[in-house]
């Protein structure tokens, strides 16, 4: 009974500071409705039930809850991490993939792909404040810091559409590469890192003055254009280093945000996707959608440390030091 | 009448790169591009009763709407390049209103067609429409035959449907890399069986399989014709790993899986098949386009209602590309591989140069699901892998090009 005073003491004082279980790495799995949950070295914890064909994830400021958008239940779930549990859901349009938050976490903004909007949500009420139209399967999202304007990119029509918040509607259409995915802000917010997964490459958006200023080739080799498919992106805690997985090339490339210059290949397992640093930058965790596994690598070294069994088809991937 | 023919052909090159032109510099209204989806009132492939059977590898319906679909999906990067793609459909009643009907697409200028044709009416489209049309870009979205793509072929017809030598080869490529390799093959009485056949084999020469036995099937009734309908007593051959099926009509194929003396799987034209679609296909946004599809057209997306898709999808990519490019650039840049495209397949496609060809990965698929994907891992190319399927560039006898 004491014991259980003292947990529950422990608990709400867990609470009260709005922590979250450190030394954790949560990985949503497409097939398997759930997000499995590691310590930081890879080892298997546990697992938390969600809901339908989990896919992207986000923490809320305060790392206290996750958000993971359910492609099949169209659904945003809300996990509370210290009892490692979906305890809420927002209903959202027809096949959520990607979303993003408002900066004041207030608001979620979420590509909707089977009705071709990027719909935004009170986190608080649960009503949908609106929606934007978009091209063909909207993925990618990024607020911007100041969060006035959103970037949203249309896989089908190879566009990336600039979204003035305030206004409700698309400002500008940026043609980019082939089949657009994801998005990175680097260089302090003045540049937009636009993943092309059938261009094999990265264009590079101007934040200022909206034009794509370069575009970034992937080659590996022993591989083809073809086989390289960029889709996930992560940017290492100080900025300099942007890692790509190059998706059916089973590599992720490491590319020097400076100079554009990819400094080497590295390899991890099938169709790598969903890619996140360790805060401390040592550690980068590549999900493996096509071989249901984890990779981990030592981005000193450059090299794949250990691979580690996740469920079926990982998606995405975020660590809690 | 050569030299007419040129002019004429030149006459209209000149007016529509005038067109072309014009289109670019206004940006306000967008221009609309038209596409006309011509098929055949009597076209048996879409007789009710046939519709009902739904062989598998058969079109399941006409091709308008997936080329409907593809103009939608294609929209908003066009309005980007201040175009539109309008598509038109054309339903002949005979084959001897086709002058005419390309009379009135010639009127109201349209140059892009999808040919939903059976093999005549689309040869004497291939043949008539550039003169007809003073330019033209056709697309065979739905018809297999190899000799379309070799002494048929032309300069402005372009392929989005797998020609047969494809299919074989990515049946053949799954059988070898399964190790499956002693094939019993059965063949029906059409030409089109003849044709599948002859695809067969050489796909089963370039890939190692061996024939065990040919042996001819009917579909007969008839006790006295026995041994060539009963399926026991054709598979009774004891030495194959695998049935391969030559039915270009279905219906015999259809009775063939679980119905051989030995257990032993059938493919071909039925059981494990080769296809340009599955609307089971699960990577690649392919559950996005077939459910798109489904909501529109009611039904399932099969492979010639992707390759029509595709189709329009490569005009709207070769448009937005170059707003302004003539018919005949644009037919150089398709077929000069300077258009990529997304087959919501995996890899980036484009057109081979020597047959106007859609290079692209095929599915291995039965009647539920998709099991293998060709090219399959393993198989090497010394360019492009997906070159291992169908004829290759050295082997091709096709010599128009645009």
């Amino acid at each position: 009974m004491r014991q259980l005073v003292a947990a529950s003491l422990t608990l709400c004082a867990g609470l009260a500071l709005a922590q979250s279980p450190a030394n954790r790495v949560y990985v949503s799995s497409e097939k398997d409705n759930r997000i499995y949950v590691f310590d930081t070295k890879g080892e298997r914890l546990s697992s938390i039930e969600v809901c339908k064909r989990p896919r992207h994830m986000m923490f809320n400021p305060k790392h206290t809850q996750i958000y993971v958008s359910c492609g099949d239940s169209n659904r945003l779930g809300i996990v509370d991490t210290a009892s490692a549990k979906m305890t809420d859901q927002v209903a959202v349009g027809d096949s959520p993939e990607i979303f993003d938050l408002s900066p004041d976490g207030k608001s979620v903004f979420v590509s909707i792909e089977e009705e071709n909007v990027m719909a935004a949500y009170s986190l608080e009420t649960k009503v949908k404040l609106f929606e934007v139209k978009t091209g063909g399967e909207p993925e990618g999202i990024l607020v911007m810091p100041d969060g006035k304007q959103a970037y949203v990119t249309s896989e089908d029509a190879n566009v990336v559409h600039l979204v003035d918040l305030v206004k409700r509607k698309v400002v500008k259409n940026i043609r980019v590469g082939k089949r657009p995915r994801r998005f990175v802000l680097a260089a302090d917010g003045k540049e937009l890192w636009i993943s092309n997964e059938l261009g094999s490459s990265i264009s590079i958006l101007d934040t200022q003055d909206q034009h794509v200023k370069q575009t970034v080739d992937f080659k590996v080799q022993g591989m083809r254009a073809a086989d390289i498919t960029p889709v996930g992106m992560a940017l290492s805690p100080d900025g300099k280093t942007l890692w790509v997985g190059l998706g059916r090339a089973n590599h992720v490339a490491e590319v020097d945000v400076a100079t554009r210059q990819v400094r080497r290949n590295i390899l991890v397992g099938k169709r790598a996707w969903g890619l996140m640093p360790h805060p401390d930058g040592k550690t980068l965790y590549v999900t493996n959608g096509l071989s249901d596994d984890m990779t981990l690598v030592d981005t000193a070294a450059g090299k794949a440390v250990r691979t580690v069994a996740v469920g079926r088809v990982p998606h995405s991937v975020l660590v809690q030091p | 009448m050569a030299g007419l023919l040129r002019r004429e052909l030149l006459v209209g090159m000149l007016a529509l790169s005038g067109l072309a032109c014009g289109v670019s510099r206004v940006q306000a209204a967008p221009a609309s591009v038209g596409v006309a989806v011509i098929s055949l009132a009597g076209d048996e492939r879409y007789a009710p009763r046939r519709l009902e059977r739904a062989y598998p590898g058969h079109p399941q319906g006409r091709m308008l709407d997936a080329a409907r679909l593809a103009a939608e999906d294609a929209s908003v990067e066009l309005e980007m390049a201040g175009l539109s793609l309008k598509v038109r459909e054309v339903l002949l009643p005979d084959v001897q209103a086709l002058p005419k009907a390309l009379g009135e697409l010639k009127a109201a200028g349209i140059h892009h067609v999808v040919a939903d044709l059976p093999l005549a009416e689309m040869n004497q489209l291939v043949r008539t429409a550039p003169a007809a049309l003073g330019g033209a870009m056709v697309f065979n979205a739905g018809l297999d035959d190899d000799a379309l793509r070799a002494e048929s072929c032309a300069a402005h017809l372009l392929h989005t449907y797998p020609s047969r030598q494809m299919l074989a080869d990515a049946l053949a490529q799954y059988l070898a890399a399964r190790a499956w390799r002693k094939v019993l093959l059965l063949q029906g009485p059409l030409p089109g069986d003849q044709l599948q056949a002859d695809a067969f084999n050489r796909a089963a020469r370039r890939y190692g399989l061996k024939i065990t036995q040919t042996r001819p099937f009917k579909l007969s009734g008839d006790p006295r014709e026995r041994d060539l309908a009963n399926t026991r007593l054709l598979t009774g051959e004891r030495e194959h790993d695998v049935v391969a099926v030559m039915d270009s009509n279905g219906e015999f194929a259809r009775l063939l899986p679980y119905a051989t003396q030995w257990p032993r799987p059938v493919v071909g034209s039925n059981g494990l098949m080769a296809a340009a679609w599955h609307p089971q296909w699960e990577r690649n946004g392919g559950p996005q386009l077939s459910r798109r599809f489904q909501r529109l057209a009611k039904r399932p997306m099969q492979g010639q209602d992707w390759a029509a898709w595709m189709a329009v999808r490569a005009m709207g990519a070769v448009l937005v590309d170059e707003p302004s490019a003539s018919v005949a650039q644009q037919l150089k840049r398709l077929r000069g591989a300077a258009v990529f495209l997304d087959g919501f397949k995996g890899p980036r496609l484009s057109f081979r140069a020597w047959d106007g060809q859609l290079r692209q990965p095929l599915f291995l698929s039965h009647i539920d699901g998709v099991v293998g994907l060709a090219p399959l891992e393993g198989v090497l190319h010394p360019t492009e892998v997906m070159d291992t399927l169908g004829v290759d560039e050295k082997e091709s006898t096709c010599r128009a090009r645009p």
